[in-house]
């Protein structure tokens, strides 16, 4: 892949580094941890499909993947917690001309975010939403999320989870997104090449990316280290494009169905919008592509 | 500059004070609201929605106010100026993103048409019982400008002025109405666009790679010019404290150097956000201290004291915060008290008490739902005097 790269810089050691606020460095992640996997793959997707970089915008929320916009080389906004997507709503229907990115962990989007969710997929809003997914709150100590699989140990539940966890690719399709896709940060090029689809794709896109904390997850539920992890990913791991996303929930220790679940076309919210007001009010509309405020 | 014709609808017209306020933000150069239904505030962006089809811009009705307070900062960002709009419910449900807005300098306005709470409360009646939360209802340590109305025609005219304000120095602005005032329907002018004064973003014009979201220039001003997303600029905001990169900065020094200062750049400003309505306060023996629909039902009051021969002087409240505490420190030194009729058991008087240090100030309460009746208010004027 490296070798088709038109890329630009002599003193480089590593690819990615010119998409990296090197002067922030060292991150804040822990070993094993794999977020900086999935900011990688992303680096890759920027490269591959050529992205204008002065128009691609980062979002995120709160939480160990939230600080993933703190350390991007691209205009970032480290938002609060749970609402990435509502300040990424605002921005792209402020500036159409934006490529914006969500960028945000379980938890954010699906428990203190999860209305957002489903309200962005079902209006078709135009965001490319990258889920982290560890399955536990990272940030705050190992807490039980929303994904927490039943019967793992939690600093919340620390007699074992009882709650069933959410299958996220499933809510979000039935709330209408038009792209989803899981992988694990096993899959370092399906994730690449789903983002770059994603990229492409107009409209609401969820990109699932089950990730490991061995800190506060596998530690806790004595599941190893991030290498066991990755062991883990490659033997449970099943190409199940197209599966019904209504088979594709996770559990402890089972099979990961992974893929490209959704790929499908209906209209983003911005093109409806535009065309009800074309209709509506002809040529008394004024359809604006930047908000000009000078 | 100027306003944009395109969003100023020139002409003499008889509007409540939610049609108004939704004019006063189009005038402004507002071109995206976001917002949740809620009695008594959603006629201002009912009315925004059926405008800015025709004007260029976007009203999104938001999922809730969480999503609504944060969807008009991704706006501003975006290039826009925003704002959202709500009442007390909603309003608890901004607080979060009043501080995010504080943290980050992000300009733009929330107006909140005050209604009787706590919680459900009186949906359909007024209070004036948000004045505080207005004020610190967000965590932490901050300052806010918040403006008061009193007619639909200040609805217009004050509207204006918060989103040059919320501008000028990068801070969320509370439009504080409340349910009278926005459903009074009066004569409302709206002038000629070239008779608007509309204060412009403060965009940077450094070269990419120089620029600092958070660095001050030498001028003295202690606000940062600002970069919109997609230009190049390449600048990460956060609400964490952070330093003038923008990158979080988890030190003391760094939290005091950038709370000081977003305390600063509103506290340093103060006498430059006194406005008032005064009458004949220079010999008052008691000032009347009100704000938005209380200080007509004030007037009724004072009038009365005034036919009894009373010394009584008027104060009217526009911008409530900062406090203008100068000011009533000078009246202070004149008057033998202050009478502060408010719809709420006691906010604002409380700042007139402490400003006026040791002048006798004499609350009228009201707990919301009606209005004050006239001769409760003369009636503390001439208790005051006595």
């Amino acid at each position: 892949m490296n070798e088709e790269v038109d890329f630009d810089c002599a003193e480089c050691t590593n690819p990615v580094e010119p998409f990296l606020r090197s002067d922030r460095m060292p991150h804040i992640w822990c070993p094993g941890c794999g977020i900086g996997t999935t900011v990688n793959c992303f680096t890759r997707a920027l490269i591959d499909s050529k992205a204008d970089l002065n128009k691609l915008v980062v979002v995120s929320g709160i939480g160990c993947t939230g600080r993933v916009a703190g350390y991007l080389e691209l205009d970032s906004f480290h938002t609060t917690h749970g609402r990435a997507i509502p300040f990424a709503t605002g921005l792209k229907l402020a500036n159409p001309s934006l490529t914006v990115v969500v960028y945000a962990g379980d938890g954010d989007l699906s428990a203190i975010g999860g209305n957002h969710l489903i309200h962005a997929a079902r209006r078709n809003i135009d965001l490319k939403v990258i889920c982290v997914n560890n399955l536990i709150y990272g940030m705050t100590g190992g807490q039980t999320a929303p994904t927490t699989p039943a019967e793992s140990t939690t600093s919340t539940n620390p007699y074992g989870t009882f709650e069933p966890g959410f299958n996220l690719p499933h809510l979000v399709d039935a709330a209408g997104a038009v792209y989803v896709a899981r992988w694990t940060t096993f899959h370092v090029r399906q994730v690449a090449r789903s983002m770059q689809e994603a990229f492409k794709k107009k409209g609401f896109s969820f990109i699932e990316i089950i990730s490991p904390c061995p800190t506060l997850y596998q530690r806790r539920n004595k599941m190893g280290d991030g290498l066991d992890a990755m062991k883990y990913y490659k033997q449970a791991s099943k190409v199940r494009n197209g599966a019904p996303t209504g088979e594709v929930g996770l559990t402890k220790t089972g099979e990961i169905a992974v893929g490209k679940f959704i790929d499908r076309d209906r209209p983003d919210y911005r093109s409806l919008m535009v065309h009800q007001f074309q209709e509506s009010l002809g040529d008394e509309y004024v359809e604006t592509g930047e908000c000009a405020c000078s | 500059m100027k306003a944009d014709p395109a969003g100023v609808l020139t002409g003499v017209h008889f509007l409540d004070g939610d049609h108004a306020c939704c004019e006063g933000a189009l005038a402004a150069g507002a071109r995206f609201a976001a917002g949740y239904p809620i009695t008594p505030s959603t006629e201002v962006v009912e009315r925004f929605a059926a405008r800015i089809p025709k004007v260029g811009g976007t009203f999104i009705q938001m999922e809730d106010e969480l999503a609504s307070s944060i969807a008009i900062q991704g706006a501003v960002w975006g290039g826009a100026k925003a704002f959202t709009v709500t009442s007390g419910p909603g309003f608890s449900l901004m607080m979060e993103h009043i501080g995010y807005a504080i943290m980050t300098e992000t300009p733009c306005v929330f107006v909140d048409v005050q209604r009787g709470g706590p919680s459900t409360g009186l949906p359909t009646l007024p209070a004036q019982s948000d004045m505080m939360q207005a004020r610190w209802g967000s965590h932490g340590d901050y300052e806010v400008i918040a403006l008061v109305p009193n007619s639909p025609q200040e609805c217009f005219d004050l509207a204006i002025t918060a989103f040059n304000l919320s501008e000028k120095y990068r801070v969320p602005v509370m439009f504080m109405m409340d349910e009278c005032v926005g459903h009074m329907t009066e004569k409302v002018i709206i002038p000629p666009a070239d008779q608007i004064e509309v204060e412009p973003r403060h965009k940077t014009h450094k070269a990419l790679g120089t620029y600092k979201p958070y660095e001050c220039n030498g001028d003295g001003s202690l606000v940062p010019e600002m970069a919109h997303a997609g230009e190049g600029y390449k600048f990460h905001i956060t609400g964490l404290t952070h330093d003038e990169r923008g990158y979080p900065a988890m030190t003391v020094a760094a939290q005091q150097k950038l709370v000081g200062r977003l305390q600063d750049k509103i506290r340093n400003a103060a006498d430059k956000l006194v406005l008032v309505e005064e009458d004949s306060t220079a010999d008052a023996d008691v000032v009347v201290v009100s704000y938005g629909i209380t200080s007509r039902v004030a007037q009724r009051g004072i009038d009365a004291a005034r036919a009894k021969g009373l010394k009584v002087g008027k104060l009217r409240l526009k911008i409530v915060w900062p406090f203008p505490d100068a000011l009533i420190k000078k009246l202070a030194k004149r008057a033998k008290a202050f009478v502060v009729p408010e719809l709420n058991l006691g906010q604002i008087s409380r700042e007139v008490e402490r400003a006026a240090a040791g002048v006798k100030t004499v609350l009228v309460p009201h707990a919301g739902g009606g209005v004050h009746r006239p001769e409760d208010i003369l009636k503390a004027i001439q208790e005051a005097l006595r």
